[in-house]
């Protein structure tokens, strides 16, 4: 694991089911996430994916790479062009700085309308599992 | 002190609103968002699998006997869901108010910064506190013009601070939704009035327009009424109190006429009253039943609920009865 590793991009499609269900098991019930018509009376073309979501699959990309005995200290995401239905996301992500055991990883997840989110990861992966990674 | 029912709707159609408003968004910088709020439920294996399932997320570490929480799930423990939110101050509740009646009735998460400094674990009862670090000037973004409002939450168990969560959303007012097209093609939603805004302190009083009443609080040391309600006594500073249901006989102690400027939903001239109920406290609501130029000082009204918009409470106005006109 070295400053400037490549994680392999993870491509996410952005199906209705996808967005309403991540919407309900985060207890969101904001109903731009849920309901089309009302997310469209709110200026929206069409519902929505949340950002408790977003934060979720973000988390999933980095511990889906580094495995499950990695741990997650920290998570900055900020959202930009939304996952709408239909779409797909792709994550990439570099590691941006590694001190000791612990990686600051910079996340980029690109839908078809430009940036859904950017942000960072920092993670912690115990020296045993680093021999699988780097 | 104004009363809720007074208070008219505005639209950020000019930049001069917005300018007005800054400095009344600037004060809650600083104040709490939520004081003791309490998860609703502890972290639990079910909303965890179903989480996980969602998301596509194999790891083994949130399963099994040994099982943690995905850490990502750090706010899915303080949402407050269908049934609202507990904790949330008065002074969140009053910020969120004034951006609504601003226009900016629309909410979107744009940043969400989680720090999580011990793993969640089935069992763990999350407690968190959180405080409005920022509200920024007007900005004006792909979906309309609005305010970021950042809060920054600190989680604990059992006393043990367990994670951060700093969130920022944006309060907009929509610039596509039908209702601010100028199109003319479609049928225009109308505008809605300004909700009221319920707190700890005067959601007694909600609670009976809820049932058609209208309360007045009375101080359980003094017995002296007070109206609107405040959460002490000003005659005694006693805070227990209980509630006295208005008989509805009421006469105008004073008024104004609205003209100008127009608010969305209202339709000037109005008249506003200040009414003296019968058991002597003042309350403003509307004057119904008589012209707005008729309305006169210690004309006597009588209460009832009117409502304005379907899905809404019914609101105490007050109709007046003209007097008979000589000859007629």
């Amino acid at each position: 694991m070295r400053a400037g590793d490549e994680l392999p991009p993870m491509e996410i499609e952005i199906t209705r089911t996808l967005i309403v269900a991540g919407a309900i098991a985060s207890r969101d019930f904001q109903d731009v996430h849920h309901d089309a018509e009302l997310a469209r009376a709110k200026g929206s073309p069409d519902i929505f994916m949340n950002i408790l979501t977003t934060n979720g699959l973000v988390g999933r990309y980095i511990t889906d790479f580094f495995g499950p005995t990695a741990v997650l200290r920290a998570l900055a995401i900020r959202l930009g062009a939304p996952n709408y239905p239909g779409d797909t996301m792709v994550l990439t992500g570099s590691v941006e700085d590694v001190d000791g055991d612990t990686a600051v990883v910079r996340v980029l997840g690109a839908n078809g309308i430009g940036r859904h989110v950017s942000g960072t990861a920092t993670v912690r992966v115990p020296p045993s599992a680093l021999g699988g990674t780097s | 002190m104004s009363h809720p029912l007074s208070r008219p709707p505005s639209r950020p159609s000019s930049p001069s609103l917005y300018d007005q408003l800054g400095p009344l968004l600037a004060a809650f910088e600083g104040r709490p968002a939520v004081v003791g709020g309490a998860g609703k439920d502890p972290v639990n294996e079910p909303m965890i699998r179903h989480w996980c399932e969602v998301l596509g997320d194999t790891s083994a570490a949130y399963a099994g006997p040994d099982a943690v929480a995905p850490p990502a799930m750090l706010q899915v423990w303080t949402m407050g869901g269908l049934s609202g939110h507990q904790g949330r101050s008065a002074a969140y509740e009053e910020l969120l108010a004034l951006l609504d009646d601003a226009g900016c009735t629309s909410v979107v998460a744009t940043d969400c910064e989680q720090e999580y400094l011990r793993p969640l674990r089935p069992g763990d009862r999350v407690a968190f506190d959180s405080v409005v670090e920022s509200v920024s000037g007007p900005k004006t973004t792909k979906l309309g013009t609005g305010y970021f409002v950042t809060t920054r939450m600190d989680i604990r168990v059992d006393g043990e601070p367990v994670g951060t969560h700093r969130f920022r959303i944006l309060k907009y007012a929509p610039a596509h939704a039908p209702e601010t097209t100028s199109t003319g093609q479609k049928p225009q939603a109308a505008p809605t009035r300004p909700r009221p805004v319920v707190n700890r302190d005067n959601a007694g009083f909600w609670d009976g327009v809820d049932r058609q009443q209208l309360l007045i609080q009375r101080c359980a040391g003094c017995r002296v009424l007070r109206f609107p309600w405040l959460p002490g006594c000003n005659a005694c500073g006693s805070g227990d109190w209980d509630t006295v249901e208005a008989c509805g006989d009421g006469t105008v102690y004073s008024y104004v006429v609205l003209h100008h400027p127009p608010f969305p939903a209202f339709d000037p001239p109005y008249a506003v009253g200040l009414i003296e109920l019968a058991e002597g406290v003042r309350i403003i609501s509307n004057v119904v039943g008589v012209p707005y130029d008729k309305v006169r000082i210690g004309m006597p009204v009588r209460l009832e609920f009117v409502r304005y918009e379907e899905g809404r409470p019914a609101l105490p106005v007050f109709r007046g009865d003209l007097p008979a006109e000589v000859g007629a």
